[in-house]
């Protein structure tokens, strides 16, 4: 899961900003899509606000904590992944577009997406000729490579994602720093048969390999030029921008890099003459410069601070320059099945259908904090189905009713009594706990509320499945947020049982249906970007019927869009931020 | 005298010692009488998606799995003599007092603390000069006055100082000044000294009056207080009927006295803000020792933690041990 802190937001129409996405999506440049000049409340959600192709300025971001890694093998933040495209071209990225036309992927440093063969176990690409890194050297398939195998190393790159050790066939390989091999080439799974072409070997076919190609771990590397850990001082830029000053955990400057070349990067328009970001800068500071003009971006896009929030909302003249964001990101509630009697499936039904969807929803800050969901994947995910199976719509206080005749099914007619746990620093996950002990309370199910330090929420407790089931974690409050838009990067980790690892450290909380294990490999396998989406549909379907997963809140963030700047817009590819790629300065 | 103060410095060189042995205790031997294993602390320093062999391989690279004195052992030693550190592809050599690498961003931490002493120095010092200086002045004003309606005002402001914290008084100056009026530079603004002193006082001039208004109250109070009694004594009565022109009687034999005290807090005040001056450094963003001990502690990173502690015992030490001396120079009781 990429790692997206705390999120605070705020409601209005999805259908809208849906609406207009559907009209954007087969154009191809933004800056001929269809341009708001007056600023107004989600005027850069699904459009984009104030295009510009001028050039020259600063563009001044700042975050109120740190980068994980500037390193392109050790980031797993999504706004580092948004960012990280200023300095580096990974094969592929998503589509600069705004809303869901942003959900497609490009070519970026391969001339065209990935050409696969031997049943989606082998994945071709071609570089783009022509394209250099900072210091003038051209960049050739070895230096992807040579990225790749540094990122496998995961002593080194702790931070980084796992999908290349996960799937590619490594043969035993650990890390290029390890390697015998003289070039520190020697990782068999990918080839490199000539400088402009590069070839991915996988363990098990996986349809969806473009996704993987978007990864930082992809952006090409030069070995001579690589320190480990050190890199991340100065990471050898191939996009438009390279660093100039890095004070690390403080700030750090990128200048523009003279050997970048437009004429072979039709996804990037490279418009302010500099990019300056601080570090470690006071979240309320930071909402209250960006609403002075002195700060241009809040880089984290978490949106802005409850204090701000309330400001923006109730005065017109500035909520016209705010934006609500759908992040590809679902609070929810693990229903665990290791825990009596949640084994029994009505039981479970129980609490599907008693929950108060709308106390679920106050608790993440009412229409505020994003859509009641219905379901697991966030609507804005290609090929997403909205299924309500339990009323959460008509009865959005609950269905008390049902949720009785499914307690006498279970042979609980008078309730029963379990846990609800949830990360202790989280005042919304508080809040939904309490708003669930009273809801279960009306059809006797009696819920006593455990809090753990966020810390080591899915390291040592709920994650864990002996001590989960030990210490009667029938509920377990938590979160998700997607890899990248589509049923594998957002579903995968959540409910496919065999990710579950018993020494904790789980993302899967609890969902063990071995139906759901096959349609993920289905899914995996298949090719057909179509035929994936039926099937992860599918997916989310099964785990509703099962009930082991109680869908709370599609979430939603508010961003303050300062009047300084051009060329704005949510992309939902990059999962609810603003295009960093695109942006310019008026 | 001399004796004195070796014998200082050696009960110093102690307490830190035993400073960090309990740090250590607490990140280390808490959590596994709690029933942690030591690849339960090594799974805090792992990725997230990371599997049971990457897990134990960072068990192994922090070196968990060995007993606890032998951790504490490496650490010590690399304060004295330095250490290795592996980078990937090299290996680096972090010179002593090496407080380690960060487990996280895998930084090394005395390098980090040195910056951002830098910073914290700066903020603590400009503003101990304005609040020792403002409160001990008002006090004195505020004691010869009594009952005026400056000593009543001056109070009024000084408990009012005393009880906004920072982070209210911080960001409202914030948004008067530098957001409304356009005069003082924006929040995380830091130019060292080195490069331009101007800038540096000017991009300062918030933060150290905003810590300075906290603490000058609480200075102001004690100092009235102090002189109140001070001039109220006998000798007092007495250099006044030798004649003794009125500035004299009150700075010389009045304030010297009444200082005493004031000079103990000071010191020790002082001690704990260059330890990280946590709440100013975090309203006015400011990359300080204290905001480093935010992230440490947010991160469970330990190398972090006991860098901070360290050098936040060491000026409290420090500080002590001048207070201590300077009472010999203000109050000539204390030589005899």
């Amino acid at each position: 899961m990429k790692r997206r802190p705390a999120v605070a937001a705020v409601a209005a129409g999805v259908a809208f900003a849906l609406a207009l996405t559907g009209c954007n999506g087969n154009k191809s440049n933004p800056s001929t899509s269809t341009n708001t000049a007056q600023a107004q409340y989600n005027a850069a959600v699904g459009k984009v606000f104030s295009a510009s192709t001028k050039k020259g300025g600063t563009l001044r971001f700042a975050n109120s904590g740190d980068w994980d890694s500037l390193d392109p093998a050790d980031t797993y933040y999504g706004y580092s992944w948004d960012f990280i495209r200023l300095y580096g071209r990974a094969l592929t990225m998503f589509a600069p577009k705004p809303g869901k036309a942003g959900t497609e992927l490009v070519p970026d440093l391969a001339e065209s997406l990935g050409v696969s063969s031997d049943g989606a176990k082998t994945w071709t690409y071609k570089l783009r000729k022509g394209v250099k890194f900072e210091d003038g050297t051209p960049i050739t398939s070895k230096d992807v490579k040579y990225a790749v195998e540094r990122s496998l190393d995961k002593a080194t790159f702790t931070q980084g994602p796992t999908y290349f050790n996960d799937f590619l066939d490594l043969q035993g390989y650990t890390s290029p720093y390890q390697d015998s091999d003289p070039n520190k080439l020697g990782l068999k799974a990918v080839d490199t048969p000539d400088d402009q072409t590069i070839v991915f070997h996988l363990a098990k076919p996986y349809g969806g390999f473009d996704y993987f190609a978007m990864l930082p771990a992809t952006i090409p590397v030069p070995v001579a030029k690589d320190t480990g850990t050190k890199y991340k001082e100065h990471v050898v830029s191939s996009g438009p921008y390279m660093f100039d000053q890095n004070n690390l955990g403080k700030s750090f400057t990128l200048k523009r890099n003279p050997n970048w070349d437009p004429a072979n990067d039709p996804n990037r328009t490279a418009l302010p003459d500099t990019i300056e970001v601080a570090l470690n800068v006071n979240g309320d500071d930071i909402d209250n410069r960006l609403q002075a003009g002195s700060l241009d971006i809040a880089v984290e896009g978490t949106g802005v601070q409850s204090a701000a929030q309330g400001k923006i909302l109730a005065d017109p003249n500035l909520k016209k320059n705010a934006d609500l964001a759908s992040l590809a990101r679902l609070w929810f509630t693990v229903i665990n099945s290791d825990v009596a009697p949640l084994d029994n499936i009505h039981c479970r039904k129980a609490v599907e259908y008693a929950v108060d969807h709308e106390g679920y929803q106050r608790a993440y800050g009412g229409d505020a904090g994003g859509d009641i969901a219905t379901n697991l994947m966030p609507p804005q995910l290609p090929g997403a189905q909205k299924i309500d199976l339990y009323n959460f719509m008509s009865k959005k206080n609950g269905d008390i009713d049902s949720a009785k005749k499914e307690l006498a099914a279970c042979g609980k007619p008078d309730g029963f009594e379990t846990n609800v746990s949830f990360r202790a620093e989280r005042g919304k996950e508080k809040a939904t706990a309490e708003s669930m002990q009273q809801a279960l309370a009306k059809v006797g199910i009696k819920l006593t509320i455990k809090p753990y330090p966020l810390a080591d929420y899915v390291k040592l407790y709920a994650g864990k499945p002996d001590y989960a089931k030990a210490n009667n974690l029938g509920l377990i409050i938590y979160g998700w947020g997607a890899d990248w838009p589509d049923g594998f990067g957002f579903l995968q980790q959540i409910v496919d049982s065999r990710v579950i690892r018993p020494q904790g450290g789980n993302s899967n909380l609890g969902v063990k249906i071995p139906e759901v294990d096959a349609l993920v490999d289905q899914a995996l396998a298949s090719t057909d970007a179509d035929a994936r989406n039926k099937i992860w549909a599918q997916v989310d379907k099964t785990v509703m019927e099962n009930a082991v997963i109680l869908p709370g809140v599609w979430a939603k963030v508010l961003l303050y869009r300062p009047t300084t700047i051009s060329n704005v817009y949510v992309n939902d590819g990059l999962g609810g931020y603003y295009d960093y790629a695109w942006m310019g300065v008026k | 005298m001399v004796r004195y103060i070796i014998r200082r410095l050696l009960a110093a060189v102690l307490l830190l010692g035993v400073v960090s042995a309990v740090t250590f205790a607490i990140f280390f031997l808490v959590p596994r009488l709690a029933g942690a294993s030591s690849q339960d602390l090594a799974s805090r320093y792992v990725g997230r998606s990371a599997n049971a062999q990457q897990v134990k391989e960072m068990t192994d690279k922090l070196g968990f799995n060995d007993p606890i004195y032998v951790q504490y052992g490496r650490f010590v030693k690399a304060i004295v003599a330095g250490a290795d550190y592996d980078t990937g592809p090299t290996t680096v050599h972090c010179p002593a007092p090496c407080f380690g690498y960060s487990f996280l961003t895998q930084n090394p931490v005395w390098p980090d603390l040195l910056d951002r002493l830098t910073v914290t120095g700066s903020l603590a010092g400009g503003a101990a000069v304005i609040w020792l200086v403002a409160g001990v002045a008002t006090g004195v004003l505020s004691a010869l006055r009594r009952g005026s309606v400056f000593d009543r005002a001056a109070m009024g402001v000084a408990l009012a100082g005393v009880s906004l914290p920072i982070f209210f008084t911080g960001l409202l100056s914030l948004s008067i000044f530098s957001y409304g009026l356009h005069l003082l530079p924006a929040g995380g603004s830091y130019t060292p000294i080195t490069q331009n002193p101007a800038e540096w006082a000017y991009d300062l001039i918030l933060p150290w009056t905003t810590l300075a208004f906290l603490n000058a109250a609480g200075y102001a109070r004690l100092t009235r207080a102090g002189m109140l009694e001070t001039m109220g004594e006998d000798y007092i009565r007495t250099a006044r009927a030798k004649g003794l022109p009125g500035r004299t009687v009150v700075i010389k034999h009045g304030l010297r006295s009444a200082l005493t005290p004031i000079v103990t807090i000071f010191g020790l005040d002082l001690g704990i803000l260059l330890g990280g001056a946590v709440l100013t450094e975090s309203t006015f963003s400011l990359n300080g020792i204290g905001k480093y001990a935010i992230d440490g502690i947010n991160n469970n990173d330990l190398p972090k933690v006991l860098g901070v502690t360290m050098v936040g015992a060491f000026f409290i030490i420090v500080a002590n041990l001048l207070v201590d001396l300077l009472y010999a120079v203000i109050d000539p009781r204390v030589r005899l």
